[in-house]
């Protein structure tokens, strides 16, 4: 099969969809010309034109509750926040009208929505361009939060957000990017909600998604070198959680590793872990345990970004003091 | 009279205005019995706005509406029983009992609801005028906002967007001088709303809100002009709520006179003498048509009380689609 780096699976998603569906477009600040700040999206204005790839202000309310208002008045928009960072200024669209919209009107409307961002660290970028935010978004019922970790997962994941009539945060990662993976030419759609276990185990069960599921990988095929048999899922999707490929891990394995990069204070691992302990209580032969990011602004520098974030090494001593 | 309606025009604005004034004594009525509870921010006073505006669109344009939304769900063509009833959290209400006074919303008349956030459908009105222009319809959206959400930072984006794209949208600021309790005077730096609009390179008009005429032949122009492909515009209608914000406000920020001088500004009263005067209604008209108001406000509440709550199954229903 072919392989093809992850921007290039979400940027074939887009076009496909865009081809496929004219009621879809694109909005958000530098999507157009310049391609998207990570270049996601080159290319989509020379082939879709001004009016269904648009360069915004930098207006991230707007952007974010514009798309709503199109939403609901017949069109599908993909709408691109450049860093999950710049979200704060767009939560009262997204708490607010996005989320609790079709509620509120006891049903009787549809939010095909599709809000791109893009979170994490390792460019060294500060406090306000490096923040994992997923959490924030978690916490609210109304929306579907999708955090894919490879190519393949990308462009699937993508598609079926762009069909659903649902609100979707789909978080991509900075550092994944340019990382490559196979990519089927022939069309396919994953479903939303619907963990994957990118490695099956018997002794204890890694959970994590996004760039941090990656680190995990490693660490799991280092560790089966050392003889530790460790299963990891990919959540894939965060909201709504697939509880149960998880709970049917932890009754195999007993223990359970949960890995992420935001912070732990707070951070979706701790509701992993409460929802773990109310339907597999008794099947844990440990605690279950948490890798997070350091509860700390990110820091600039570059030794201490690393610090702030879980790695292989530090998922790998995670397993084994679990395991001891 | 600014414009020649027929008689058949005549009677609908103010039954439509009465409809409003009587359906927002009422809801008072029921707060001060405990039957409504929660709060309501009513529109009594500012009727001429919602009809004068409404009456410049057809049924499939749209509207967001605001922090006081009861009019403009009305006029828009919202049924009063679902109305009513929506307002007392009933099953059947237009948003199922789920939605309440702060969020009446009925999709199926173009209306995208009312607002708990002060300029709440600001952006949510560009992105439905965005949907018309990539749709290539000639509808336009109503945004309508409070003299208070002129101060929000989403009203700066939104208007900065609906004007640099040129959409069919146009803003009816409803300036009743007061956000809560804190006046124009001391919120904004402009007093002159209609100033608000100048940055974002679309006109805009001021008008008397308590002439529903003079709303609904500002609103008509710039509404033909956005059929037109010609843009975004903003009405300011200087308008005053005959009620506090909501039932817990004393009104200790405001005077005894100024609250008689727009009492006898009132848009019903100015409105259905203008018609008597013309001879366009007889004062029996008048007094009849306000009594087919009274008997609808009263069936419609007679509706509202008898309607069961929603099931407690409902309590998860319809989050997602």
């Amino acid at each position: 099969m072919r392989e093809i780096a992850y921007w290039q699976a979400i940027n074939e998603a887009l076009a496909e969809e865009m081809t496929k569906d004219p009621s879809v477009f694109i909005m958000g600040e530098d999507v157009a010309i310049y391609g998207g700040a990570y270049a996601v999206t080159r290319g989509l204005h020379a082939k879709f034109g001004d009016e269904r790839v648009r360069d915004t202000a930098i207006s991230e309310a707007a952007i974010v509750g514009a798309g709503l208002g199109a939403a609901i008045t017949g069109m599908r928009p993909v709408v691109e926040i450049m860093y999950v960072d710049f979200m704060g200024i767009a939560m009262d669209q997204l708490n607010n009208q996005i989320a609790k919209i079709r509620y509120m009107f006891g049903g009787k409307t549809k939010v095909p929505l599709v809000i791109r961002t893009e979170g994490g660290a390792g460019r060294t970028l500060g406090a306000h361009h490096s923040q994992s935010l997923e959490a924030w978004f978690t916490h609210i019922p109304g929306i579907k939060v999708v955090m894919p970790s490879t190519p393949y997962d990308a462009k699937g994941l993508l598609k079926a957000a762009i069909r659903e009539d649902n609100p979707i945060v789909y978080i991509e990662h900075k550092m994944l990017y340019n990382t490559k993976g196979p990519v089927p030419e022939t069309e396919y759609v994953l479903p939303i909600g619907k963990a994957d276990v990118k490695k099956q185990g018997k002794d204890i069960t890694l959970v994590s998604w996004s760039l941090t599921l990656l680190h995990c990988l490693k660490a799991a095929e280092e560790l089966e070198k050392e003889g530790i048999s460790v299963e990891v899922i990919d959540l894939r999707t965060l909201a709504p959680l697939d509880i149960d490929t998880i709970v049917g891990s932890v009754q195999k394995t007993h223990r359970l590793v949960i890995a992420h990069e935001a912070w732990k204070t707070g951070g979706f691992a701790g509701e992993i872990a409460a929802q773990v302990m109310e339907k597999a209580f008794d099947h844990l032969d440990a605690p279950v345990s948490r890798v997070c990011g350091a509860d700390v602004p990110m820091p600039k520098a570059p030794n201490l970004e690393r610090l702030a974030i879980p790695n292989k090494e530090t998922i790998k001593k995670a397993v084994k003091e679990l395991l001891a | 009279m600014s414009t020649s309606i027929d008689k058949g025009t005549a009677i609908f604005y103010l039954q439509k205005m009465m409809e409003i004034r009587q359906f927002e004594d009422k809801i008072m009525d029921l707060l001060a019995q405990n039957i409504a509870e929660g709060g309501s921010h009513l529109y009594a006073g500012e009727e001429a706005v919602a009809v004068g505006a409404m009456a410049a669109l057809r049924p499939d344009d749209f509207i967001t509406s605001t922090h006081r939304g009861h009019g403009h769900a009305i006029a828009k063509g919202g049924k009063l029983n679902e109305l009513m009833a929506e307002i007392l959290g009933k099953a059947t209400g237009c948003c199922k009992g789920k939605g309440g006074s702060l969020h009446l919303a009925d999709v199926s008349t173009g209306n995208l609801g009312a607002n708990g956030i002060v300029g709440g459908g600001l952006a949510m009105a560009a992105g439905a005028g965005l949907s018309i222009k990539l749709r290539k319809t000639e509808q336009v959206t109503l945004c309508f906002i409070g003299d208070g959400a002129t101060n929000q930072g989403v009203f700066h984006e939104s208007l900065n967007m609906v004007g640099t794209w040129r959409l069919p949208v146009i803003y009816i600021v409803e300036n009743n001088l007061y956000g809560m309790s804190v006046s124009v005077k001391r919120a904004s730096a402009v007093t002159d709303l209609a100033k608000k609009a100048v940055p974002y390179n679309m006109p805009a008009v001021t008008v008397s809100g308590q002439d529903v005429l003079a709303v609904k032949d500002a609103v008509e122009a710039y509404v033909k002009n956005a059929r037109a492909g010609k843009g975004p515009a903003m009405v300011v209608c200087d308008t005053y709520r005959y009620y506090g914000h909501s039932r817990s406000d004393p009104r200790v920020y405001r005077t005894k006179e100024e609250e008689k001088y727009w009492a006898e500004q009132d848009p019903i009263k100015l409105f259905s003498a203008k018609c008597v005067k013309e001879g366009l209604l007889s004062q029996k008209d008048v007094e009849e048509l306000d009594k087919f108001v009274e008997n609808e406000i009263e069936e419609a509440t007679k509706f509202a009380i008898e309607s069961p709550l929603p099931g407690d199954a409902e309590l998860y229903t319809d989050l997602f689609a």
